[in-house]
């Protein structure tokens, strides 16, 4: 018996091995998707494909997961893919395109519909070669001020330049403890929401030239354009609630919640639209506890670039239900349906069921925006993404110094962008 | 369904091959001399074992070493190029010397700890209840661990209410609070991620410390008490010298985990503020940036650095059924 049970393991092993392969293989009637939303968004993505599997007879297997770089990285070698798939990013993307795994999807949208309902920006960002492999189904503002409007109301004279708004932050403070609420804990991904806002300043210190000649590496980091980013932004986490540590210690999701707090740990927050969907924000009302206004301009040249993300969906498998849902997917009555359960912005122009007029208003600026710019972390190669975040980490903490800090991305920066060999 | 059919596989293929396979052996065995009955025998049960560990093991063992020298793809030799990088990379430094700290203090503090546990419950009634509360960790997975400790090391700016189970304890003493995770001086932070795995790991040190110690002969030390020994020089003297080759294997099986040290990083700093480890690194080179070539010279660099430690193991091993 004891003999016999010590082979009976790997068979056993192998027979679970071949089971499970053929258990990958989606059956007809299903569209196997992964995608970055979890909790309440992957609730709110679930009830937005609901009408279309009540139609089609299709039945949606839905996983999300915050490591979706990693399962597609893995995948792309291996074949091993959902249908659909929310990318990380553009870069991203085009890298599965050159691998031969993402589908085109000019013959399977009604592309003139879909190019017209959405800001051309947003539609140039999912081409690679002049065919079409993402589409957004959901976009984001970044760099959104939020405010108490309890504790001081910006509606109605918002800071138009950066000096406003440290005089007027300083101004309207009362009992708020500091002048910002900062936390860039976010698992693996920590440091995100801090390379957000040396991006957001060095747009509008810079402009979106300087801003896209950075994220493709044709800008040093050691330049003195970024070190200025870098300084103002070791300005803020100067004025910042519980400083640098508390900032590094907390998650982006509970960063905001000592704006209502009693007295205010902070007066402003800096984060994308998407907030309004998480922590204390998901529990209070928008216009009436809480509200924003955009990033001010800090050189006046480049007040009307935004900096805007979405989630980019791409098709791995041509299947008719993978095909049809995509189709779905991109229409405004589909996008509606996230829109009105708040938290997210449309990519499609005429979804404008917003519950709120803050987020209607962000709506607007993304459907409008004439100079929209993608993160730039987002778009970076994954080990200068990672190395952005994790300097970012350090910086915050107090641990190294801003010349020190630059000085090492532009050693990875100089590795990372080298041309494949 | 699918599962049923999956459980039924399981249920009735499995076993029916094994026992075809056993029956095939023996029809095979049956055309032999009987001579050579016994020498082929033990080979043919070994087989397919010997097959699966060929194909999961050793293959893609030497697939890594062949990577190691090659670009990131794996489309052209390289050369010595990976080792060059990791060896001149910061990144990867820091890394080397974590795993170093990893492996001293992780192996002091089991080996520590559980040999203290080991022989104190030793001598106490509700010994087995004071084993299982030390032992419970070790079946907690690794991820689970890492929570669980992100809560106990929470930290909230002074003056606000303390969250974290250790620094609202400090906290009514007045003292605090701590960034455990957050402080980098002398690989402070390091040490407070050492604190988990060694959390999880005393108790088996305890336990095959524990066992060992009720395999030496109560009368070695009843006559040591006789002749007028102290409680002391019986652990210097009889005790300890009769543990060592316990503690020898709690140490190695150490050592080896600290080299592996992954989840618990990954958890609950991802390598940032200079935690990173080696196993930590080969996961990002690997899966998050593409670096095949990469990837496989930082684990044939781990694979090089636990080999040493493997043999002397074995060795151990060898030398202790000798004895037997």
């Amino acid at each position: 018996m004891v003999k016999r049970s010590r082979w009976l393991v790997p068979v056993a092993a192998a027979a679970i091995v071949l089971v499970g392969c053929t258990q990958g293989t989606s059956n007809n009637k299903t569209v196997t998707i992964i995608g970055t939303w979890t909790d309440t968004e992957q609730a709110n993505f679930l009830a937005m494909v609901k009408p279309w599997e009540d139609s089609s007879g299709y039945t949606v297997k839905y996983q999300g997961t915050r490591s979706i770089n990693d399962i597609l990285a893995a995948g792309i070698p291996t074949g091993v893919l959902p249908d659909l798939a929310g990318l990380p990013g553009p870069g991203q993307m085009a890298d599965y395109v050159k691998a031969g795994a993402l589908q085109p999807l000019d013959d399977v949208l009604d592309i003139s519909t879909y190019t017209s309902e959405t800001n051309a920006a947003l539609v140039n960002y999912g081409k690679v070669d002049g065919k079409t492999y993402g589409v957004f189904i959901k976009a984001a503002l970044k760099g959104l001020i939020f405010y108490n409007p309890k504790l001081h109301d910006y509606s109605t004279g918002a800071p138009k330049t950066w000096d406003e708004l440290t005089q007027m932050g300083a101004a309207n403070k009362g009992n708020a403890q500091a002048l910002w609420c900062l936390g860039i804990e976010s698992g693996a991904a920590s440091g995100w929401p801090g390379t957000d806002w040396i991006e957001n300043i060095l747009l509008r210190q810079s402009g979106p030239d300087v801003y896209n000649d950075w994220w493709a590496g044709k800008v040093k980091w050691t330049d003195p354009k970024i070190k200025a980013a870098f300084d103002v932004y070791m300005d803020v986490v100067k004025n910042s609630f519980g400083g640098g540590t508390n900032a590094v210690a907390t998650k982006f999701q509970t960063a905001g919640d000592p704006l209502f707090a009693n007295p205010p740990g902070c007066e402003l927050f800096e984060q994308a639209s998407f907030m309004s969907g998480q922590g204390a924000f998901a529990t209070k009302k928008a216009d009436t506890d809480y509200n924003a206004f955009p990033f001010p301009a800090i050189n006046p040249d480049y007040a009307t670039a935004i900096e805007g993300a979405g989630d980019l969906f791409g098709m791995f498998h041509a299947t008719d239900g993978a095909k049809s849902l995509m189709k779905y997917l991109v229409t405004a009555p589909a996008q509606d349906i996230w829109v009105k359960a708040g938290g997210a912005l449309s990519a499609n122009k005429n979804a404008t069921d917003y519950p709120d007029n803050f987020s209607k208003a962000q709506g607007a600026a993304v459907a409008a925006a004439k100079q929209f710019v993608f993160d730039a972390s987002d778009v970076m190669p994954s080990a200068m993404n990672a190395a952005f975040w994790q300097h970012i980490v350090s910086l915050t903490s107090g641990s190294e110094t801003v010349d020190a800090a630059l000085t090492a991305l532009q050693k990875v920066a100089d590795d990372a962008y080298k041309p494949a060999s | 369904m699918d599962k049923l059919v999956t459980a039924a596989i399981v249920v009735v293929v499995v076993p029916g091959a094994l026992i075809t396979y056993i029956w095939g052996t023996e029809q095979v065995l049956r055309l032999l001399p009987e001579r050579l009955k016994p020498t082929v025998r033990p080979w043919l049960w070994l087989a397919p074992a010997l097959l699966f560990l060929a194909i999961f093991l050793i293959y893609p063992m030497i697939g890594t070493i062949i990577h190691s020298f090659q670009n990131h793809a794996g489309t052209q030799f390289v050369g010595l190029d990976n080792y060059v990088w990791f060896f001149g990379s910061e990144d990867a430094l820091t890394s080397l010397k974590n795993n170093a700290l990893w492996l001293i203090f992780l192996t002091l503090f089991v080996v520590g700890f559980g040999l203290l546990v080991a022989v104190l419950v030793d001598r106490v009634r509700y010994e087995s209840v004071a084993k299982s509360v030390i032992f419970v960790p070790l079946a907690i997975s690794m991820v689970a661990a890492s929570v669980i400790w992100l809560y106990m090391y929470e930290y909230k700016p002074p003056g606000t209410e303390q969250t974290g189970t250790i620094n609202a304890l400090i906290g009514t003493a007045g003292l605090g609070p701590v960034p455990f995770t957050q402080v980098q001086q002398f690989s402070a932070n390091t040490f407070a991620l050492i604190v988990v795995m060694a959390w999880m790991w005393t108790g088996f040190g305890m336990v095959i410390i524990s066992a060992a110690l009720k395999g030496i002969n109560p009368e070695l030390m009843e006559a040591a008490r006789m002749d007028g020994a102290t409680e002391w020089q019986v652990f210097r003297g009889i005790i300890f010298p009769l543990l060592v080759p316990t503690l020898v294997v709690v140490s190695t099986t150490m050592i080896i985990t600290a080299l592996k040290a992954f989840d618990i990083v990954f958890t609950m700093t991802n390598g940032n503020l200079g935690t990173n480890v080696i196993a930590n690194q080969m996961y990002a080179e690997m899966f998050k940036f593409n670096q095949y070539g990469r990837a496989s010279a930082i684990a044939v660099v781990l694979l090089l650095a636990i080999i040493p430690i493997m043999f002397f193991n074995v060795g151990r091993f060898r030398q202790q059924e000798a004895v037997r």
